[in-house]
């Protein structure tokens, strides 16, 4: 990869952060409270997100394996309450478990 | 160690993993080490490192390469209103503060109920994440792919499953679970028609739904 390409990433992934605490956050203070239950609400909607496609995309599409179940132990674990380092540990031994079966 | 600093350090230590399978697929694709090194410290946005390099290594071009990897810094704007009250008035702190923002920070500093906590737990976790996942690039390129496969260990899952845990205080409330459902379904829905970053800006509307039962609920 071309310096010059690692340059435009870098000085662009520090622009998005920059423009989200610079501008996007300066017009929610400014702005009507009910925006800023919208912006609120941010979290949970991205988080999300990221669970989901970090838990089923494959290659452009999606795909049920043994990462999935190993998400799932690990949902489970954190409706039972237990530690974070204990979800982790979880969704990691499942999956890990699944896929050396498979593969033995 | 309060349970916050703990937290950002266990999450911290599985993405300093994902930084030694950065630091391999860097290698592979043909980077140096000083291009791993200046990507992880300056550009410091895993997704975004990970998939450069992916397209790089599938033989695409550099514009193809940025192309991605922008797409999946742009979510990070959309953190900016969360944290930036964090920061204070003092314009460094703000400008230091904005390299930080990115999921993990976000999340760890989000799920605490005191201003104070969250920054603090923004800023451990900034510590912590920065410090492993540079570590652990660099560890990745210089071993290269004498590594096994990190798939092999579950890492994988560890990744989506600590944003579970980071997820669940913000599905406490009605508008919460309506945003989460909302921001799920709409980036499934996303993701074969969509280049990756794209599924994650569009599930941002989920605030939508959510804030409607907000009003409702008022």
């Amino acid at each position: 990869m071309s310096w010059t390409a690692i340059v435009v990433m870098t000085a662009g992934a520090y622009g998005f952060k920059f423009f989200g605490v610079f501008v996007l956050a300066r017009i929610s203070d400014r702005s009507a409270a009910a925006f800023q239950s919208l912006i609120a609400l941010v979290p949970a909607a991205l988080f999300a997100a990221l669970v989901a496609v970090q838990t089923l995309e494959a290659g452009g599409g999606l795909q049920i394996d043994a990462r999935a179940a190993g998400v799932a132990a690990g949902a489970l674990a954190v409706l039972r309450r237990m530690p974070f380092v204990l979800v982790v540990l979880v969704a990691m031994t499942v999956s890990a478990a699944i896929r050396w079966q498979t593969l033995g | 160690m309060p349970a916050h600093r703990r937290e950002g350090l266990v999450l911290a230590v599985a993405v300093g993993i994902v930084g030694v399978t950065f630091g391999v697929l860097a290698d592979v694709a043909g980077l140096s080490i000083p291009q791993v090194m200046v990507m992880s410290a300056l550009m410091f946005t895993g997704a975004s490192q990970l998939a450069a390099v992916s397209v790089i290594d599938g033989g695409g071009t550099g514009y193809t390469a940025v192309g991605s990897a922008l797409l999946l810094a742009a979510r990070n704007a959309l953190y900016g209103p969360v944290v930036a009250r964090l920061f204070g008035s003092s314009t460094a702190v703000r400008v230091v503060g904005s390299h930080f923002v990115i999921d993990e920070t976000t999340a760890m500093a989000a799920m605490q109920d005191e201003d104070d906590t969250a920054a603090d737990a923004f800023w451990w976790t900034a510590i912590w994440l920065w410090s492993l996942w540079n570590l652990g690039s660099v560890g990745g390129a210089l071993v290269g792919s004498a590594i096994g496969d990190p798939e092999a260990w579950g890492l994988d899952a560890a990744f989506p499953a600590a944003f579970v845990a980071l997820l669940a205080p913000h599905v406490r409330t009605r508008p919460g679970r309506v945003a989460a459902i909302g921001g799920g379904a709409l980036a499934i829905a996303t993701v074969p028609i969509a280049p990756a970053g794209v599924p994650l800006l569009v599930a941002s509307l989920a605030v939508l739904p959510g804030w409607l039962v907000h009003r409702r609920a008022l």
